[in-house]
């Protein structure tokens, strides 16, 4: 592959965007369009989530990538569930902050954000694959993929007895050990989060009725009874604005730190399946050692053979994991630190409204006199 | 005894001026001990609400006819020479209508409250037209003990009017008293028009926890919603300007002592109600059906029956609020200290620091909501749970009013047939059972006279007390919706605060 091939596939990984999501039934249809690094010109593709399944796998499986099982691989978000299908909580309990948002903007965020991600990808970037994906204009979801690294985690019982399995470099081990404990706890949080913002939201419902009941409250039969139909219809006001702030900070809840969270959490599973990924090879490397030293003198040869090139292809694998758990350590501070800016923004700025208009209502009341 | 104590002058002194009192000790002989700093604050929205004015005279007269349009800038002015001033002690219209709202809205974090465990003194206050009245309910609970516990309420009054023997007094009170007092007034008042407050409620469930030393947020919140309706009710009863002239009245806000009510049972709020509803029945069980020649009784009945769907339409709905509110706040707690666990396990430094920080503005938020369910609830949840009641009292007051009109058509009936009896006698020759029959005509002539007159007194009566009925709950309303905003916009501020002081946090994440 000469350098003129290389950069004429190459994609700008920032112009990769999601610009629209139709719903047919119970498939959704995402515009994505795209531009190469090298020209202005931009692409506009249309793909379903088999697609993005298909990318998916695409990546997994390259050949002649050394140490491919050391990649960290950036995390396809779950299948959606359009509504028409299934409840609102099945949804929640799949997706979690992204079934939230309205027209699945948050869900296409986070499909755009995958892309970007791996058009981001030093390695992945080059997978003929992705470029498939981003210009052909066939949907190359229907070609049968060819089966490359699964994602062993959800896998059986023996193969999650692995895991435990004690690493040979300390690096590894105290990687694998945090990982497994703030895993966790990202994932515990993100779920609080989600209790949170749904609260927020069914509060805004109930200062909904509690409004529309107070519109219900007018009377015109003598003067006592306008003056309290005037103050039902103020108050009325009032508990509307608190509900469109609630409405509001909600939606920054999920656009913002929920996204940042869900996303989070997610890498770190992806972290995680890498360093299974390299646990296993590690436990295949010590069972070939040991063949090796036990093999009668007739199978030595090829044994100490198997057990050489296990050594390479660990050796590789664990050097490209370093890489790529240092710059995933880099690259996931940084998206959560811009992640808590913006909420924190968006809260700060939706708070200001709020008091803003809240005062204009208390000075309007205070100005009769009680 | 009590009148040696200094009534804590102001609302807003509440948070300062609590005693600690030694179980099983009189409240009233102990010797002066240190107050402490750890009571119960109210809500950091400024105290000095406007029910208690707590600034003396001059906030709280007002004129008569609300004419003005409610939202118009104009300001009223106010004269001191107006008759207003000797109000309570005409049987005119009431002219002075204050406000009835919780002079304090202890949002407390209820460990605070438990600190001293249940030793603490609280305070209702009531102002009395002029009068600044705090009605601390100190209740020092354990006089007894077990099940024979019981809480007290300080109530302290401080007044200016002729009617009362002091200034300043202070007296302690159980919650039997108060209902007590009720029974005694509504036996006396309701029957001629009056709109007598009712009492809150009974509570056996509530109360049990509370004796049993039950120090859990439940408890504490039972006690203050209690002792803010009791003072909500109070304020209520003293406004009125007949009511507080009543002897039991001052007997009850004076007296050292008081006579222990019996059989609350039947005296309760819901047993005076049941009354009333039983005597609403009979009414309706007469086949007689009145015959309205006032329309604007017929009118106001209709509209008190819808104000009561409505009213509890928003009731309903201010609890959901309140229940979700409470609910949010239990939800932000738990995700702070996820975030907290999180910022310690995190490597990172800067990220570490920043989800610390996240989660200690999330612990803030939490508070937050609490306060706002707080005043969700002593505002407008309680404020509409009491109008419910007290439109069951107008709707009392209404079918007494039928009951009297009845009474007087019998009384007439009667004397018709007394009449019809005499005219027959007139015939039969039978003299002195002439002159019996001429008697019992006298007799039930000064029946109907006075079925007539006492009929035309109730309607007279109720017609006034309807009216500073919906002055009242106009200016109430009022009251909370300013309270209720100013919460609101305290609410809006500090979040401003917690995120402003975030940001700079999570911009330095490096």
């Amino acid at each position: 592959m000469g350098s003129n091939e290389d950069s004429a596939q190459s994609v700008n990984g920032s112009s990769i965007k999601i610009t629209d999501v139709t719903q047919d039934g119970d498939t959704l249809t995402f515009a994505i369009t795209s531009q190469k690094s090298s020209s202005s010109a931009g692409v506009c593709v249309f793909r379903t989530y088999e697609d993005f399944e298909w990318l998916q796998q695409g990546l997994f499986s390259q050949e002649d990538v050394p140490g491919l099982q050391g990649v960290i691989f950036p995390p396809l978000p779950s299948k959606p569930l359009p509504s028409t299908s299934l409840s609102q909580a099945k949804a929640l309990k799949q997706l979690g902050f992204l079934a939230l948002g309205d027209e699945w903007m948050i869900y296409c965020k986070a499909l755009e954000l995958y892309l970007q991600q791996v058009a981001a990808h030093t390695t992945l970037s080059k997978s003929k694959a992705l470029y498939s994906f981003l210009n052909s204009s066939e949907s190359p979801g229907k070609q049968c993929g060819k089966k490359g690294i699964l994602n062993r985690l959800s896998q059986a019982m023996e193969e999650m007895r692995k895991e435990g399995h004690k690493d040979v470099d300390e690096f590894f081990q105290s990687e694998r050990d945090s990982s497994t404990n703030l895993s966790a706890l990202f994932k515990l949080s993100t779920e609080k989060f989600l209790d949170v913002v749904l609260n927020k939201q069914r509060l805004a419902l109930a200062c909904g009725h509690f409004s529309t009941s107070l519109h219900l409250c007018v009377n015109q039969d003598n003067p006592t009874a306008v003056a309290f139909s005037k103050i039902c219809l103020k108050l009325s006001d009032i508990i509307e604005a608190v509900k469109i702030n609630y409405e509001k900070v909600s939606d920054n809840d999920i656009s913002t730190l929920g996204l940042g969270l869900d996303l989070e959490s997610r890498y770190q599973e992806a972290k995680r399946e890498m360093l299974f990924r390299r646990t296993c090879k590690l436990v295949e490397l010590e069972t070939a050692n040991r063949n090796s030293e036990r093999a009668k003198p007739n199978k030595k040869a090829i044994m100490e053979g198997v057990q050489k090139a296990t050594q390479k292809e660990f050796d590789i694998i664990s050097s490209v994991a370093k890489q790529e758990i240092e710059h995933y350590h880099r690259d996931r501070v940084s998206l959560l630190r811009d992640f808590l800016i913006c909420w924190c923004e968006k809260q700060l700025s939706t708070a200001r409204e709020s008091s803003a208009l809240l005062s204009q209502h208390l000075d309007a009341c205070k100005k009769f006199a009680v | 005894m009590a009148e040696d104590r200094e009534p804590p002058p102001l609302a807003d002194a509440v948070q300062t001026d609590f005693r600690e009192v030694e179980e099983g000790e009189d409240l009233f002989v102990s010797t002066v001990s240190t107050l402490s700093p750890t009571s119960p604050e109210p809500a950091s929205f400024p105290a000095e609400d406007i029910s208690t004015n707590s600034n003396g005279p001059k906030q709280e007269i007002l004129l008569d006819d609300d004419q003005e349009d409610l939202f118009a800038e104009a300001t009223e002015e106010v004269s001191l020479d107006s008759p207003e001033r000797e109000p309570i002690l005409s049987d005119g219209p009431s002219p002075a209508i204050t406000p009835v709202t919780p002079t304090v809205i202890i949002t407390p974090r209820v460990d605070a409250l438990f600190d001293r465990s249940l030793d603490e003194v609280k305070q209702i206050s009531i102002n009395v037209l002029y009068l600044f009245s705090i009605i601390q309910a100190f209740y020092f609970c354990l006089q007894g003990d077990g099940m024979n516990a019981y809480m007290a309420y300080k109530v302290t009054t401080k007044t200016s009017l002729s009617l009362f023997s002091r200034n300043e007094f202070s007296v302690k009170r159980r919650f039997s008293d108060f209902l007590g007092l009720h029974s005694k007034l509504a036996s006396k008042y309701m029957h001629i028009g009056y709109i007598v407050p009712p009492a809150p409620e009974k509570s056996i469930v509530g109360m049990t926890k509370v004796k049993v030393g039950k120090e859990d947020l439940s408890s504490a919140e039972f006690v203050e919603k209690r002792r803010s309706a009791l003072e909500r009710y109070l304020m209520r009863t003293v406004n009125h300007p007949a009511l507080v002239k009543d002897p039991d009245v001052i007997q009850f806000l004076e007296n050292t002592e008081l006579p222990r009510a019996v059989s609350t049972q039947a005296l309760s709020g819901a047993g005076i109600l049941r009354m009333v509803n039983k005597a609403a029945d009979a009414v309706n069980k007469m086949t007689i059906k009145m015959n309205e020649s006032d329309a604007w009784f017929e009118e106001k009945q209709q509209q008190f029956e819808n104000l009561d769907i409505q009213l509890r339409k928003l009731h309903a709905s201010v609890e959901s609020l309140v229940c979700h509110r409470k609910e949010l706040s239990v939800n932000t707690a738990s995700f702070a200290k996820s975030a907290a666990m999180l910022g310690n396990s995190e490597d990172h430094t800067a990220l570490s620091r920043a989800l610390s920080q996240l989660a200690e503005v999330e612990e803030k938020i939490d508070q937050l909501h609490h306060e706002q369910a707080y005043a969700d609830f002593y505002l407008f949840s309680e404020l509409l749970g009491d109008y419910v009641r007290l439109i069951t009292a107008v709707k009392g007051v209404f079918d007494q009013r039928m009951k009297t009109w009845s009474k007087w058509q019998d009384a007439q009936v009667m004397l018709q047939r007394k009449r019809e009896a005499e005219a027959k006698l007139q015939y039969a020759n039978k003299p002195d059972k002439l002159q019996q029959a001429k008697d019992e005509i006298k007799e039930w002539e000064a029946k109907v006279q006075q079925g007539e007159r006492d009929f035309e007194q109730i309607s007279k009566n109720i017609r006034r007390e309807v009216e500073r009925f919906e002055k009242q709950r106009v200016k109430d309303f009022k009251v909370v919706i300013i309270k209720y905003l100013e919460s609101l916009v305290h609410t809006q501020q500090q979040l401003i605060k917690y995120w402003e002081a975030f940001l700079p946090e999570a911009k330095a994440i490096a």
